[in-house]
């Protein structure tokens, strides 16, 4: 059974070709994470997929009845408009106290229905969406970046939460990152886009696949080799491990950590993985 | 060209009478027009649409050319090229143009066009004040009929729309996503806009039409918590003002629509100075 796929998908957008014989299908309760360079089509891939964009080629089937749920890249709520969050959670389908108050508390946010929009912080606020998204029951959630402009420990736990969320409802996860490493310890699948499919499969064989070195660089050295790392610790039982990267480079060496990249990861824990002090960033 | 006030008043009894009765029915008017000011204009605040706004009233006094020269009634010709108007701006928008620039250019244009248009009617020239700035003291029984009309469709349409509406303005890809169809609402705000337009050109005139939409919704954003308390603010302020602008009308014999502005402005500096108390 297919929940949403696509079938040699084409978009165009102003003249230009955007995405060009996409395929890809989403399967129940499976993690997919579409990776892909600036520019490379992946919000457009997911807005095709839920039709907010037409296809020029191609075509995208949902199943009948499908519920989706979806986080936008970014929500930028205008000043001029008051709205709690409880208010929110009631767009476009009102929902009672109990199950808003449900949603909130999955997410880490209980007590905070009163709170204005306009005053969460980027956590929050990305938080805030995921409930929304879960209050439709979705049998999948639609991901744009969801961790653009968190800070590392909130990006890790971000990932977490999805994770949980897919365990307790089994909803299927498809997802949009440029954050290589933590997106490759989370994912069962990841598709590599560059306008059209380069590579997919999972995170050790798209991490290898010549296609995603080209696209990538260099620098997927250090991500594979954090990734391994990270893949480990979930074997070994360790249910902190996330928890303590997080203190280890909080308390690290003093490297700026806001920008949300992963250039300095190989530094501060005590794991003897491969560094690679030098590799660039990733964009 | 005189802006209507309403000095030379007769003062015997029967006159009295008459007197309370246009007062009674330009007060009807402000207040009816409000409740579709007021929920409409918080629309036009959070999409950022006071331009727009422009725009449509500006194209009214074209409307008022095209009803002249037609043998229409003033509000049909209005709330056709009003529509007309809104329709092409949100065309245009969705085309992705530079919407400053553009309606800029066709707010300014509809105002001028329909001057010089309306300057062919040598009757009319002398009444020109009361298109632009309204005769709400004016109002007779059948204005009212057509305010309060147009007032009430205005506020239904959106009541009903309300919850597509607030989600497609949060967020436009949300509302896709939960089986809205953004442009479908955009028509919504669209039209009623029109509607607006055609039966408030009466009672504040095509130039200040729009300040009636934002200046009460912008009032009303430091004094609500929730989109359905700002849309109920605003038309409480938008009727106050009414009220408040017709009193000062009377007292100090200035053009009313004008003094409805005033009335509006000075609700929102309060307004502005409470809630900045209120926040430390």
């Amino acid at each position: 059974m297919t929940l949403i796929e696509a079938r040699n998908l084409g978009v165009r957008m102003g003249g230009a070709q955007v995405l060009q014989d996409v395929s890809l299908a989403i399967r129940p309760g499976e993690i997919v994470t579409i990776l892909g360079p600036n520019g490379s089509g992946k919000s457009t891939l997911l807005r095709a997929l839920l039709g907010i964009v037409p296809p020029a080629t191609g075509q995208v089937i949902r199943a009948p009845g499908l519920r989706i749920g979806y986080v936008p890249q970014r929500l930028t709520i205008d000043r001029t408009m008051p709205i709690t969050l409880r208010r929110f959670l009631s767009l476009p389908l009102r929902v009672g106290a109990a199950a808003a108050e449900g949603a909130l508390a999955r997410v880490g946010l209980e007590g905070r229905g009163m709170l204005q929009m306009a005053a969460l912080s980027g956590g929050q606020m990305q938080r805030a969406l995921l409930a929304r998204a879960l209050l439709a029951r979705p049998q999948i959630l639609l991901l744009d970046e969801p961790t653009q402009g968190l800070d590392q420990p909130g990006e890790a736990a971000f990932y977490r939460l999805i994770e949980e969320v897919r365990a307790e409802t089994g909803a299927a996860v498809l997802m949009v990152s440029h954050d290589l490493h933590v997106v490759m310890a989370a994912s069962d699948r990841v598709i590599c886009l560059n306008g059209h499919v380069c590579c997919q499969g999972t995170p050790q064989v798209v991490s290898t696949a010549p296609e995603y070195r080209a696209l990538f660089g260099l620098g997927t050295q250090g991500a594979l080799a954090l990734y391994r790392h990270t893949h480990d610790h979930a074997h070994d039982g360790a249910d902190g491990a996330a928890a303590d990267h997080r203190d280890d480079h909080g308390h690290g060496d003093g490297h700026p950590h806001g920008d949300g990249h992963s250039h300095d990861h190989g530094h501060s824990h005590h794991h003897g993985h491969p560094h690679d002090q030098g590799r660039p960033h990733h964009a | 060209m005189a802006i209507p006030t309403i000095t030379g008043i007769p003062t015997t009894r029967g006159a009295r009478i008459m007197l309370d009765d246009f007062l009674l029915r330009a007060a009807l008017a402000g207040v009816g027009l409000s409740l579709a000011t007021g929920p409409l204009g918080a629309f036009v605040v959070w999409r950022r649409m006071a331009y727009f706004g422009d725009a449509t009233a500006h194209a009214a006094i074209l409307g008022v050319a095209l009803a002249l020269a037609t043998d229409l009634p003033v509000a049909a010709g209005t709330l056709v090229v009003a529509a007309a108007m809104a329709v092409t701006v949100a065309v245009l928008a969705a085309r992705g143009w530079a919407m400053d620039t553009t309606l800029g250019v066709l707010a300014h244009s509809a105002l001028a066009f329909g001057l010089v248009a309306i300057s062919y009617f040598p009757g009319v020239r002398t009444d020109l004040s009361a298109y632009l700035f309204g005769d709400i003291l004016a109002v007779g029984r059948g204005d009212l009929a057509l305010i309060w009309g147009g007032a009430v469709l205005v506020l239904g349409l959106i009541v009903w729309r309300w919850q597509a509406l607030v989600t497609a303005t949060v967020n436009e890809d949300l509302a896709f996503a939960s089986g809205i169809r953004p442009d479908r609402e955009r028509l919504v705000l669209v039209l009623a806009l029109a509607i607006v337009v055609a039966v408030a050109l009466k009672v504040v005139g095509a130039l200040l039409i729009s300040a009636l939409l934002i200046i009460p919704a912008a009032a009303a954003r430091g004094l609500a918590r929730s989109p359905e308390g700002m849309a109920l603010a605003a038309t409480a302020v938008g009727a106050a003002a009414s009220l408040l602008g017709l009193r000062l009308a009377l007292w100090q014999d200035t053009p009313a629509g004008p003094s409805i502005i005033v009335a509006a402005a000075g609700a929102f500096v309060l307004a502005a100075v409470f809630g900045r108390m209120r926040h430390g």
